[in-house]
Formats: structure tokens, C-alpha cells, sequence
């Protein structure tokens, strides 16, 4: 990690037409994330946080403010940023290898590199059997893996992850988020990770952020002091984890008599 | 032999249906005699039978056949080119299909074999009439389907691309085009027996070759067996049109897991 801005919301406001007037989604929204670290951004639906991944991936521009990746403003989409959904996004046309490969055919890899790049990822992400298979024939959990594996491909500097694992049952969710961790730390990617399970946050962050109900604010910052970014599973079971949620559970409103939760 | 209990399934209705076959077949030949209907009225299936070789040997059936057959061919595939190439504009671009979207309901409500008869008047006893009534009745089952799929495309599967920076031609191309053909081969599959439908009644109406006309002359010789031959013929040719277009589908639709596609 070092201490170079990757990713950086500046002033960022986005409202919408609504009617005769507009709703404001996000307001005032500053953060930045440096090189190779991960932040977690919670609160509640509704307030704004896929809106902020839509003007950090260049498809939608603020109403205010900026965003920068890589120092440099962000106009549109570009290459240095890649996004992942909740929804993977896989065609059904293309075998699990192609789907890989289709960020990096758009932006006209040489189809050797291309092919080299997505068998790499395809054995890290322990899918290389899969390759030759369409996505109807895989579990929800392996069909995520690809999405990731698609969007490691063209080999962005910064992630946006809007809630990637939340459609996927909780134990295939462990084991995604352990090697999401591991990939994101050993490949020193920056990431922005996109929430609504607390524990997810703290234990795959380094730092969380939290929001404001819309229009949607940065309310409270908290940095996870933990040792084992790469290592959900096992931060799961620090002592730390348990304090960390409750705080979260507290900023947000939940929970309001403060009885303490297990990790 | 044990196959799976699917295998078994098809096994069983297979048989069923050559069953149902035998059945209709000799209802058919000995029904009409038991009930006493005259021949002329429901000829039995022999008398058909020898009315078809009949006509095979005498009344150039053959001929009429690959007229009509070859009037389908053509207008299904110039009516679904051109109802797949305007359904991907109008599908791609919301203005063009704002200005055009109360001309095509119009024509769509219109019928279109009521058109035949103003095309005969135009283009003579020749085979033009035909096609295109064919390709009018095919054009919009093909066009409806593909302006609905290219409209149906999922935003997010669009801003996916977007996000890699793909052009407009890549987001037709790799996007809405592939997720275009399922819908595309459904509306091929009613524009096939649409087609027959279409050339018949152009031929009914004018002229003296295909399938069409044989019915027309059959019914004014009072020859009940020749309009059954016809009959017959038309449904086989749109059933020769409807394999080839299920054919077709499975090889482009081979990725679609295998219960999505059915048999008809
Ligand atoms: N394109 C849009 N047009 C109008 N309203 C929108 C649009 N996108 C989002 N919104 C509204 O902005 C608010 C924030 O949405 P979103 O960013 O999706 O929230 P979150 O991801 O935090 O649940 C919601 O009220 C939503 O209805
Ligand atoms: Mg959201």
C-alpha cells in the first residue's frame, strides 16, 4: 500500500428529476482511497452508494462536485476502473472462458493475451475447469467468480464492487469473500467495496465508510485495525470484529438499546 | 435397454402418437362410409391416396408443389430479413421507432392476405403477388420480436459494456444482437407457416400455378380428394419450412440449456 490517491470522490452531488422537482441521492460526498486499499462503504438502501459507483465508473457524471481515478478526472468510462454487481452479468452465449475475455476483446487485447490472461485468472479462481462450460451450468457462486475473474481481466487499478456477494448463500459467500481478499491483496488492487453485510465490511476492509439515509452522506469513518485483510475468515474470529459491528449496528440506528452482538 | 426416465417419456409418446396415427388413418377411410357421409364430402383417405398419384402423374402436383414451395422459401426468407433489419433499428433507435411506431400498428392490424388482390392487380398472374403477400405476413412476427428482445436487453449488461468502452457496433455486436436471436427464432418459427398461408391465398386469388390454384381449380371441379391433395401438400410444405427454421435454431441456439428449446 502505498500513499498515492487511487480513487477520489471531491464535492460529489448527484441529484435527479423527479417529478416537478428532484431527490437529491448523494450529498456533498468526499472520500479517497489510496493505492492498494480497500474501503467499505455501508448504509441504508436508498442512499446513494450505487449511484456513487455509476460516477466513479464514468456512466453517469455527478451533478456536482468530481471524481478522480489515477489523479485523472474522470470524463467517462476508462480503463483504469472496472466494476462488478450483485448481478453477474455472464452471457448466456459465451463459455465461461469467453465471458472472461470480454472486457479485454472490447478493448482489442491481442487475442493470445487475451486467451493467456483469462486462463491465468480462470486456474487462480480454481475455475479452469469450467472453462469450455456456459454459465446455465454453473452454481450461483461459481457464475460470481467468473464476473470477478471478467473484471480482473482487463486489469483495472481500481475495483468497484456493488454488494457482489449478496445474492449468493452464506456459506459460498465465505469462500468467495476469502478469495476475493487474497486476489485483491496479492494483486495490490484498490478497491471499493460496496455493502449491506456488516461483517463483510469489516472483515474485508480496511477501512469502512458509512452513509447517511439519502440524501446520502458521509456520516462516520471507522479503519479496521485487524491484522489479515487477506484473511476474512479468520478476522471473523478476532475479538476486534465483534466491537467493530456494533459499531456499525450503533451509526446506523440498528439495534438502538446497544445489547452487544456475537461476531 | 433402461434408458432414463426421460428417454422412457419419449419412448412412450412416440409410440402413442404413431398410435393416434393408425387410428386417425383408418377413421379416416372407414369413418365417413359408417357414418354415412357421401364421398364428396369427406372422401376416404384410398380415395385421396389415388387422387394424389393422380395427380402426380397428370396434373404436374410436383410442379405446383415446388411453385408454391419455392414462393415460400423466398418470401419467408426476404420477409424475416427484412423484419429483423428494421425491428434492429426501430429497437435501437427509440426516435425512428416513435415516428414509424402508428404506421406499423396499422399495418399490423391490417390483414394482410386482404392485400393479395391488389397486388395480383398490379403484378399479373406472375409469382411477385405471391412473395409478396408472404413477405408482408412474415415481416411482422419478425420485427415485433426483435424490436421487443433489442428493447429487453438488460441496462447493466449495456453499462457493463459501456465500462470497457465499447462502441456503439461492439454493444449490437456482442450484446444485443446474440441476445436477439432467441426471440428472433420465435418469430422466425410462426413467420415459417405464416408464409404458406401467405402464398396460398395469392395463389387462390390468381393465376394458374402452385398449390393454391390446384385448391381453387379442385373446388371448382367439385373434385373434393383434390383439395384434400392440396390440403395436404401446403402442410407439408409448411412443415418442411418449420423443421428447417427448428434445424437452424438448434445449431445457433446451442448454448441454450436444453429444456428451453422444445421440440416444436
Ligand atoms: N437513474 C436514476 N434516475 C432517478 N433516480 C435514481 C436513478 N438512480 C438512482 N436513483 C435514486 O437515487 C437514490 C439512490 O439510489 P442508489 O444509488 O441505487 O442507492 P443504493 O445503491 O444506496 O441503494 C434512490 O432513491 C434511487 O431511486
Ligand atoms: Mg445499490
Amino acid at each position: 500500500m502505498t500513499d498515492t490517491i487511487r480513487l477520489e470522490y471531491r464535492n460529489v452531488t448527484m441529484r435527479f428529476a423527479q417529478g416537478a422537482g428532484h431527490l437529491t441521492a448523494v450529498e456533498n460526498v468526499s472520500l479517497s482511497v489510496r493505492d492498494g486499499e480497500v474501503v467499505a462503504l455501508i448504509g441504508p438502501s436508498g442512499c446513494g452508494k450505487s449511484t456513487l459507483l455509476n460516477i466513479g465508473s464514468g456512466l453517469a457524471a455527478p451533478s456536482a462536485g468530481d471524481a478522480f481515478v489515477d489523479g485523472e478526472r474522470v470524463e467517462g468510462p476508462n480503463a483504469h476502473v472496472a466494476f462488478m454487481l450483485q448481478k453477474d452479468l455472464l452471457l448466456p452465449w459465451r463459455t465461461v472462458i469467453e465471458n472472461v475475455m470480454f472486457g479485454v476483446e472490447i478493448q482489442r487485447v491481442p487475442s493470445a493475451e487475451r486467451r493467456q490472461r483469462a486462463q491465468a485468472l480462470l486456474d487462480n479462481l480454481k475455475l479452469s475447469d469450467f472453462a469450455g462450460h456456459y454459465p446455465h451450468q454453473l452454481s450461483g457462486g461459481m457464475r460470481q467468480r467468473v464476473a470477478l475473474a471478467r473484471t480482473l481481466a482487463v486489469d483495472p487499478t481500481v475495483l468497484l464492487l456493488d454488494e457482489p456477494f449478496s445474492a449468493v448463500d452464506a456459506q459460498t459467500r465465505m469462500v468467495l469473500q476469502r478469495e476475493l481478499a487474497q486476489t485483491l491483496k496479492s494483486a495490490g488492487k484498490t478497491a471499493l467495496l460496496i455493502t449491506h453485510d456488516l461483517l463483510e465490511a469489516v472483515t474485508l476492509s480496511d477501512r469502512v465508510l458509512v452513509m447517511s439515509p439519502r440524501p446520502g452522506r458521509i456520516v462516520d469513518e471507522i479503519a479496521v485495525d485487524m491484522p489479515g485483510r487477506d484473511d476474512p475468515l479468520a478476522r471473523r474470529r478476532h475479538p476486534r470484529t465483534g466491537e467493530y459491528v456494533n459499531r456499525l449496528m450503533q451509526r446506523l440506528g440498528i439495534g438502538h438499546d446497544g445489547e452487544p452482538v456475537p461476531a | 435397454m433402461s434408458g432414463n426416465p426421460e428417454s422412457a417419456q419419449l419412448r412412450r409418446g412416440t409410440l402413442a402418437s404413431v398410435a393416434l396415427l393408425v387410428v386417425f388413418l383408418a377413421a379416416w377411410e372407414w369413418g365417413p362410409g359408417c357414418l354415412g357421409i357421401p364421398p364428396y364430402i369427406v372422401p376416404p383417405m384410398s380415395a385421396v391416396a389415388k387422387e394424389a398419384v393422380r395427380m402426380w402423374n397428370v396434373s404436374g402436383l410436383a410442379m405446383h408443389t415446388g411453385v408454391t414451395a419455392a414462393e415460400v422459401l423466398i418470401g419467408f426468407l426476404l420477409g424475416s430479413l427484412l423484419g429483423a433489419f428494421f425491428g434492429y433499428i426501430l429497437g435501437m433507435s427509440p426516435t425512428a421507432e416513435v415516428a414509424l411506431s402508428p404506421y406499423i400498428l396499422a399495418l399490423q392490424i391490417a390483414p394482410k392476405v386482404a392485400f393479395a388482390p391488389l397486388f395480383v392487380l398490379w403484378m399479373g398472374f406472375t409469382i411477385y403477388p405471391k412473395i409478396l403477400v408472404a413477405i408482408l405476413i412474415v415481416f411482422f412476427p419478425v420485427l415485433i420480436n426483435v424490436l421487443t428482445a433489442v428493447r429487453n436487453v438488460d441496462p447493466d449488461l449495456i453499462n457493463l459494456a459501456r465500462a470497457f468502452k465499447a462502441s456503439r457496433a461492439q454493444i449490437f455486436w456482442k450484446i444485443e444482437f446474440p441476445a436477439s436471436l432467441p426471440p428472433l427464432f420465435a418469430g422466425l418459427r410462426i413467420g415459417s407457416t405464416l408464409a404458406v398461408v401467405g402464398v396460398v391465398v395469392g395463389e387462390l386469388v390468381g393465376g394458374n400455378l402452385g398449390l393454391g390454384y390446384l385448391l381453387a381449380f379442385g373446388e371448382g371441379q367439385a373434385n373434393t380428394p383434390m383439395v384434400f391433395v392440396a390440403i395436404l401438400m401446403l402442410t407439408l410444405v409448411g412443415g418442411v419450412a418449420y423443421l428447417l427454421v427448428i434445424l437452424a435454431e438448434r445449431r445457433v441456439l446451442h448454448y441454450m440449456p436444453k429444456n428451453a428449446l422444445s421440440g416444436f
